[in-house]
């Protein structure tokens, strides 16, 4: 910082409208692929490994290691061999998500309560019937937990990618690292604000979306 | 993987202030510091909200807000404040921010696993309890904490894993530790090893770490409750309480 310089210089947020407008275009884009990407994936993983302990235990155990290696590194490594491109941030993205989807989906069939199970079984449901109309939507609140889960963390995420991604991804990650690098506090900052807005606004209208379609949970959660 | 190998066993990686002990050191200092702030602010609050019950929806929303707030972000908010408070760019830029943001990241975790695990004790011990004449302060240390503390332990195990492999990007500020490795491993495309380095050594502490907490976990719980211990997604769903009890 410059002395004498003031910490937000309004003009220059005015005058670059149209970057800021980009890089918000930009962040919703690659937190939206990988939450709706990461969901198809990790649906179809979890009704295979819901039921089969052999299968969920190594993709847990994965899951854990794969959290151990700081985001930054992994979205470093791919562009060697990615290039810089959206793809490199989209492929660790997408793999993050599907480790939390997963997690909460599996909790989600598995805590269907026995005699729910043993209900759909005695009025003849054959398995998939039971995976389908029974286990499924029983599992939905979880699954929402999930998606709010995915997309706070990867609205994290991207702005870490943006310290790879120069300018190629990074959304709002972007004006922070750039900002750091010059520097030049209005634009950190207005890029760190702009990123927890995004993330509390995201996470604001899940809680409204999950209330919706979860009526029966907001009459029993007395906490 | 040769190059990674070079790296490792290049003894002048290993020495000095920019060697692998003390950036490492460098690493447990501020993930530990940040972790006890953390716990001293965590701990007694979700023990609080958790055997009270008061502004226990007030702190978990709270907590959920600060869950969503990206390190990123939270690192650089503090950094003006930082520079204002300590010019000298070589002490600010190194520790605070970065100490903050970790200890703000670290918070939820605990404070959301503590009350939910002070809150899943069965009532009927609590009263059983109270019938018996014991203080709530008793009540609270010699029933709800000994049955709660696996899950407990395990809220201080995931924030823990968080801020090991978090405080990677405190470098970006030009602050020690093994993020150091990464970064410049990355702004120095000649020698990819040393990215690779960090990244590994991050994850094998992270790993050591967690091991070592989960013999603490075990060791901390009553012998009679030690039957099924694990690091559960229990945060993930505890954090959320209108899913958790649906």
């Amino acid at each position: 910082m410059q002395p004498g310089q003031p910490l937000i210089n309004f003009q220059w947020i005015v005058d670059h409208l149209g970057a800021i407008w980009t890089a918000t275009v930009q962040h919703v884009e690659l937190t939206v692929i990988p939450v709706v990407l990461g969901f198809v994936i990790a649906l179809a993983l979890s009704i295979w490994a819901a039921r089969r302990p052999i299968v969920y235990g190594p993709f847990v155990t994965l899951g854990g290691i794969l959290y151990t290696i700081p985001s930054l590194a992994l979205f470093a490594v791919l562009i060697p061999i990615t290039g810089l491109s959206l793809v490199s941030a989209v492929i660790p993205l997408v793999t993050y998500t599907i480790l939390i989807y997963l997690r909460s989906i599996v909790a989600g069939i598995r805590g269907v309560a026995p005699d729910v199970i043993e209900a759909a079984e005695g009025m003849g449901y054959t398995s998939r019937q039971r995976l389908t109309r029974v286990e499924l939507p029983l599992a939905v609140p979880m699954m929402i937990t999930g998606v709010r889960l995915a997309t706070v963390t990867t609205i994290g995420l991207v702005t870490v990618a943006s310290i790879v991604g120069g300018s190629e991804f990074g959304g709002y990650g972007q004006l922070i690292t750039e900002g750091l690098q010059t520097l030049f506090p209005t634009k950190y900052l207005l890029g760190a604000a702009l990123s927890v807005l995004l993330a509390m606004t995201a996470d604001t209208l899940l809680v409204r979306f999950e209330r919706r379609v979860t009526p029966w949970a907001r009459a029993r959660s007395a906490v | 993987m040769n190059e990674l190998l070079t790296w490792l066993t290049d003894p002048a990686n290993w020495s000095g202030t920019a060697g692998v002990p003390n950036r490492l050191l460098e690493h447990i200092s501020m993930c530990g510091a940040s972790v006890l702030a953390a716990m001293l602010i965590g701990l007694p609050l979700g023990l609080f909200i958790g055997h009270t019950g008061r502004f226990a929806n007030a702190a978990i929303n709270v907590a959920n807000v600060g869950r969503a707030i990206p390190s990123y972000a939270l690192l650089v908010i503090f950094l003006p404040v930082a520079l204002s408070l300590w010019p000298d760019p070589t002490s600010a830029l190194n520790i605070v921010p970065t100490f903050i943001a970790m200890t703000a990241l670290a918070v939820p975790p605990i404070l959301v696993t503590t009350w939910a695990g002070i809150r899943g004790v069965d009532r009927d011990l609590v009263e059983a309890g109270r019938g018996m004449g014991l203080t709530e302060l008793e009540i609270l240390r010699r029933i709800e904490v000994p049955i709660a503390i696996p899950v407990i332990v395990g809220g201080v195990r995931t924030a823990t894993l968080q801020v090991i492999a978090t405080a990677t990007i405190g470098a970006i500020l030009g602050g020690g530790g093994l993020g150091r490795f990464v970064v410049d491993g990355f702004h120095n495309p000649g020698a990819p090893a040393q990215l690779y380095a960090g990244a590994l050594l991050v994850a094998l502490l992270a790993i050591a770490v967690d091991g070592l907490l989960a013999i603490v976990q075990r060791a901390l719980t009553p012998r009679a409750l030690r039957g099924a211990i694990g690091r559960e997604a229990a945060y993930d769903t505890a954090a959320l309480p209108e899913a958790s009890s649906a």
